[in-house]
């Protein structure tokens, strides 16, 4: 008997269990999972879910196929005792001979006065979302967005939809300052253009209450103040380990693995998703974290099958990060790591400048590449990005291109 | 050999099935994915791939 335990019901979580099955595991695979629901996907959460009145979780369900699994939704995993191979689940033990933890993140709640209001919302789950669908569609609110990263740009667009007034505010210059200064000119345009007040480049004080526990506003740094029905903190996520606090396993801003996705030190625990930090061969020295779904999926299918093997027949994990935004019609896409770019340029765009191409480069090679509306240029750049292509090369080789925007 | 179908309703050109399995995947100059409906066995790994990294679940296999 071997049983496998993954502790995390989401995507990463659904593809470990699918990805032991395929290896041809045959025997126990168990899933906690604290949310009720089996495995949803969650992109449609900043977007499908805000601007679709009668769409609930089942619209958004993963399909399972004849996966062999027992479900055990809606309980938590408190704690991980690694030597007696035990998943503390508050007050019993679930026992497994691997143990992989998809546990994602959890959305990073507003730490200054005035998280404690009615009206100040935060999204990651499905609830959450409905929630602010609900608080969106009701009278003819104004929503202030603290963050302006790649949820709150997307709710902004998805409001804006619904034709609610929209202030997006962040202490950054720029929205998406993750994507560098290139994306977040762009997507500052494309935000205006649909009528969003951006407050760019200051912080948020304070959430300020009405008085009787309902928020009316948000608190600038120059002190000025913007009216709100509703608030939306959209400040990133926090990779759920707390439950690993005492297991010894290694943490450092998520549960550092090796490439193979393994614990470093301990060969029965592996990890999928947004919680793994783990050395990626585009990524220096430092391990790297990635916290969007392709990731989830691909880690999820690799750690699943990797459980099924002794540590020395695992393989790494180095496909290429992707990840993509939908805002109103505009998809914006971005393959390898724009956070290591030194320098942002557009290689290729079409006359009227909505689709467009650029590169992240560091010491004269491709590390990333973002695209407007450019999906189907994309594969070239990705293979760009994997090969770490020189600069010069790559610009000859679209120059040379007949099917490159013009 | 191995039926591939997608929902076109479900699509939205994100190209991942391309980069999964770029032999059989393909986004046009319109953006629209074209695909080959029947693929040779030897290829059902990278299809399953294609499969799973569909961020909007539009790809399904038959056979």
């Amino acid at each position: 008997m071997s049983r496998i335990v993954i502790v995390g019901a989401g995507l990463a979580g659904l593809r470990a269990a699918q990805g032991a099955r395929n290896a041809g595991h045959e025997d126990e695979v168990v899933v906690v999972g604290e949310e009720v629901h089996h495995p949803y996907t969650r992109p449609p959460l900043s977007k499908e879910l805000l601007t679709t009145a009668e769409h609930t979780v089942d619209d958004h369900l993963f399909p399972q196929g004849e996966l062999e699994v027992q479900w055990r939704l809606g309980e938590r995993a408190t704690a991980l005792d690694p030597q007696a191979h035990t998943v503390r689940l508050g007050d019993h033990g679930l026992d497994y001979d691997r143990l992989i933890v998809a546990t994602g993140c959890r959305a990073r709640p507003w730490s200054g006065p005035g998280a404690e209001l009615d009206g100040v919302h935060t999204i990651r789950e499905v609830g959450d979302a409905i929630a602010l669908r609900a608080a969106l569609t009701t009278g003819s609110p104004h929503l202030v967005i603290v963050g302006a990263g790649f949820i709150g740009c997307e709710v902004a667009a998805s409001a804006r939809t619904l034709g609610v007034d929209v202030t997006l505010c962040d202490v950054a210059p720029l929205p998406m300052p993750a994507l560098g200064e290139l994306v977040g000119e762009r997507t500052a345009q494309l935000h205006r253009d649909h009528g969003v007040d951006l407050r760019l480049g200051q912080g948020i004080t304070a959430l300020v209450g009405d008085g009787e526990g309902r928020v009316a506003g948000v608190q600038l740094a120059d002190g000025t103040r913007i009216d709100a029905d509703v608030v939306l903190v959209a400040l990133g996520a926090i990779p759920n380990i707390d439950w690993l606090a005492d297991s010894g396993l290694q943490l450092d801003q998520g549960l550092v693995c090796d490439a193979t996705l393994t614990a470093t030190n301990d060969p029965d625990v592996l990890a999928a998703g947004d919680v793994v930090a783990w050395p990626h061969p585009l990524g220096g020295d430092a391990p790297i974290r990635v916290e969007h779904w392709t990731n989830a999926a691909e880690q999820g299918t690799l750690a699943g099958r990797n459980a099924t093997v002794p540590h020395a027949e695992r393989t790494p994990y180095e496909a290429v990060p992707s990840f993509w935004s939908d805002q109103y019609d505009v998809k914006i896409q971005a393959v390898g790591l724009p956070r290591r770019a030194t320098a942002t340029r557009i290689v290729e765009q079409t006359a009227d400048g909505d689709r467009w191409m650029a590169i992240g480069e560091r010491d004269g090679r491709v590390v990333a590449a973002l695209a407007f509306n450019g999906a189907r240029r994309l594969m070239v750049y990705r293979r760009a990005v994997g090969e770490a292509m020189p600069v010069d090369d790559l610009i000859a080789a679209v120059a040379d291109d007949e099917k490159a925007f013009r | 050999m191995i039926k591939v179908i997608v929902d076109m309703n479900l699509c939205q050109s994100h190209g991942e099935c391309v980069y999964a399995a770029p032999d059989v995947f393909e986004l046009g100059d319109d953006d629209q994915l074209r695909w080959q409906e029947e693929v040779d066995d030897s290829r059902r790994e990278a299809l399953e791939e294609a499969v799973n990294v569909c961020p909007m679940m539009a790809i399904r296999l038959e056979g």
